[in-house]
């Protein structure tokens, strides 16, 4: 029977099927951070257990960390005191169950989505989980990756299992070559503003098409990343030769083990004759770049669009779009391009790595940061981000236009460490979430590609890319 | 785990939160995750709608502005134990502390056209049911005027005002999980044999996956 790639993934870790109708499947990978994982732990030690494959995790902090921190910060220096009990308790429990762990101090410290890839823990045909939603980012190597929660984070300490039930086939298949401007940021949004974000509720998506094959292992971490946006909590991209590429230059494995392991990743893909549940297909080339107006981010538009009008809209809609624009200060009648940026935030598990930064660089080479914008920051995503972009002298190009050069860490993609909003300051996001009080109480977001927030710092307002 | 209870009837008063895609950021703001015990996130739920004022984690309620305007500050609303509300609910972060806030706050029960897939998940591990209903049911709803509701887990019912009754689907095993409070660490651990025998098989055929160990 043909098999999708999900299911081929599914079939592969499936222990058993229980009473219950649920399965339980073996997990390869879990990442840990130090926002869901204390009470796992401690769930643990009540139990009286120990991890069941320590080897098995990767842990480190990334959602508390200050991003102006320099060379000789140790965790002491975190001044925000519960912050800092969140990162001490993930030092404590990775030195008491001897779990792996990039710390604060080491140069490899990052978010957990940008540093796991690149330090070659996440692998081919791996299942992964990490209770963090934007797990789904793994997906883009051909792994079934999945955010859990904090109960689920103890289970597969526990037992390296997850007890799941099968989600639904839908396939997104993306054709054609994007107009000048226009990122994988921008095709993704599309798609959330298409399906909605509860339009891949109870799927896993796999992306495909002639546009897919095109891009670099970043690029699809971008979209596969986005996936729990449009409500798929798996995203998926077969395995192909960029995929290999990329794993043979980050990954420690030896020649014979990469070897053995090729014949297995060349059949991390969708047969020809699979079912989907779901499929969708999207001619990419006449998408211009996004930019979200609203609260959620199916609330999106081209960036020149006008907004949804009030009165054109049904009851239920009205209520929402309503309460959407009042929060994020829009007028009837306004524009994205009407509206004046406060602050910029390039950084995110969505949109901090290397290519991200050159990008965003190369629109800000030789320019400044525009008067009207009260702060601009770039966070790379790790330690060998900002170690590679130092290298390329990128760090000097965002300075140099009066941008801020920061550690790595989730700052700004959501307010629990220092770098937040102010109540009603407009922000220019690469970040994935523009929910209410996400960057901070009252802070108003607008998600966008690299390219986009770096065009709005220069001219304090967003447009035309071409 | 803690056993929630064994009642098999929930009755109690509606709360109702008429919007769309209410994210986990929502239910409980980014602030509060920096708590490290699973418990104790009652005077955080909903922080933003629920007051005035910028909260930090360890500030009480009654330290805080309150929003009167918002439901669940509104008598009898503030011991409601039943969530009525539209279309995916709980999507967005996979925080399970929006669950620990709901349950801490005391509801049992959230009533919505769709729920984000984590959350959903989440609810049954800390003995909150998510009940799926129709967006026309829903619909229906919040036109009537609910006095207390009543929430049959046997029956898979829920009924007010003496005239309303929907029946809703949920798979048996997480409906019992909730009644029993059973864990799931325990429940899995009887399948150590498998998991052993499955791990050791798969170490043989893809070592590159254990080579750093
Ligand atoms: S960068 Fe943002 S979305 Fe990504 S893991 Fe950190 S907080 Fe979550």
């Amino acid at each position: 029977m043909p098999n999708t790639l999900y299911d081929k993934l599914w079939n592969e870790h499936h222990i058993k099927t229980l009473d219950s109708g649920e399965s339980l499947i073996y997990i390869d990978r879990q990442y840990l951070h130090e926002v869901t994982s204390p009470q796992a732990f401690e769930g643990l030690s009540k139990k009286g257990l120990l991890p069941w494959r320590l080897g098995a995790n990767i842990a480190t902090p990334d959602h508390n960390v200050p991003t102006e921190r320099g060379d000789s910060f140790t965790v002491e220096n975190i001044s925000d005191d519960i912050s800092k009990i969140q990162v001490v308790e993930l030092d404590k429990n990775c030195n008491k169950f001897g779990i792996k762990q990039f710390d604060i101090t080491s140069a490899n410290q990052g978010i957990v989505h940008v540093i796991g890839p690149e330090l070659g823990y996440t692998l081919p045909g791996m299942t992964i989980v990490c209770g963090d939603s934007h797990t789904s980012t793994h997906g883009a190597f051909g792994c079934l990756a999945m955010g859990i929660g904090t109960s689920e984070v103890e289970h597969v300490l526990a037992t390296q299992t997850l007890k799941v039930s099968k989600l639904l086939n839908m396939k997104v298949i993306f054709e054609g070559t994007p107009q000048r401007g226009v990122s994988s940021k921008d095709i993704v949004l599309f798609l959330i503003g298409e399906i909605g974000t509860a339009g891949g509720n109870g799927h896993a998506i796999e992306f495909s098409g002639s546009y897919i094959e095109s891009i670099s292992m970043e690029a699809r971490m971008t979209i596969c990343n986005m996936a729990i946006e449009a409500g798929a909590k798996v995203g998926l991209i077969a395995t192909d030769s960029t995929t290999i590429d990329y794993v043979k230059e980050h990954s420690p494995l030896s020649v014979d083990d990469l070897a053995l392991a090729q014949k297995h990743w060349n059949n991390l893909f969708s047969d020809k004759e699979a079912i989907f549940d779901k499929e969708i297909v999207i001619d990419i080339s006449q998408i211009k770049p996004q930019v979200t107006w609203g609260t959620s981010p199916e609330m999106v538009v081209d960036y020149d669009a006008g907004l949804p009008k009030l009165s054109m809209q049904t009851e239920a809609n009205k209520k929402n779009i309503e309460l959407a624009k009042n929060y994020m200060g829009i007028k009837e009648g306004e524009k994205l391009t009407d509206l004046e940026f406060d602050r910029v935030f390039i950084g995110s598990c969505t949109n901090s790595r290397i290519e991200d930064l050159r990008e965003a660089a190369s629109v800000i080479k030789g320019r400044i940061v525009s008067e009207k914008i009260t702060e601009a920051i770039v966070v790379p995503g790790s330690g060998m981000v900002k170690a590679q972009a130092e290298a390329e002298g990128l760090d000097k190009i965002f300075k140099d236009a009066g941008f801020i050069w920061r550690d790595p860490g989730c700052s700004m993609c959501l307010g629990m460490n220092p770098d937040q909003l102010k109540p009603y300051e407009r922000c220019a996001s690469t970040s994935n979430r523009n929910f209410e009080g996400r960057q901070g109480n009252l802070g108003r977001t607008h998600l966008m590609s690299p390219v986009m927030a770096a065009y709005t710092a220069i001219n304090g307002v967003i447009g035309d890319l071409s | 785990m803690k056993v929630i209870g064994n009642e098999l009837q929930i009755k109690g008063i509606v709360a109702s939160i008429d919007r769309d895609n209410i994210d986990t950021d929502q239910i409980i703001p980014t602030e509060y995750l920096k708590s490290i015990k699973k418990f104790g996130f009652e005077d955080y739920l909903f922080d933003g709608w629920r007051y005035l004022d910028d909260g930090k984690l360890g500030i009480s309620k009654n330290e805080r502005k309150i929003n009167h305007e918002f439901v669940l500050n509104q008598e009898p609303f503030t011991q409601a134990n039943i969530l009525l509300t539209r279309d995916n609910f709980g999507c967005g972060s996979s925080r399970e502390h929006a669950v620990w806030a709901l349950r801490d706050f005391g509801i049992r029960v959230v009533i919505a056209s769709s729920f984000g897939d984590i959350f959903y998940n989440n609810c049954f591990k800390n003995g909150v049911l998510p009940v799926k209903l129709s967006k026309d049911q829903i619909e229906e709803i919040f036109k009537a005027e609910v006095g207390e509701m009543s929430v049959s887990l046997d029956s898979k019912k829920i009924e007010f005002n003496n005239t309303y009754q929907y029946e809703f689907e949920v798979e048996d095993n997480l409906l019992e999980r909730i009644v029993l409070g059973l864990d799931d660490v325990d429940m899995t651990l009887k399948y150590k044999n498998d998991i052993k025998l499955f791990e050791e098989l798969r170490k043989k055929e893809k070592p590159w996956i254990y080579a750093d160990e």
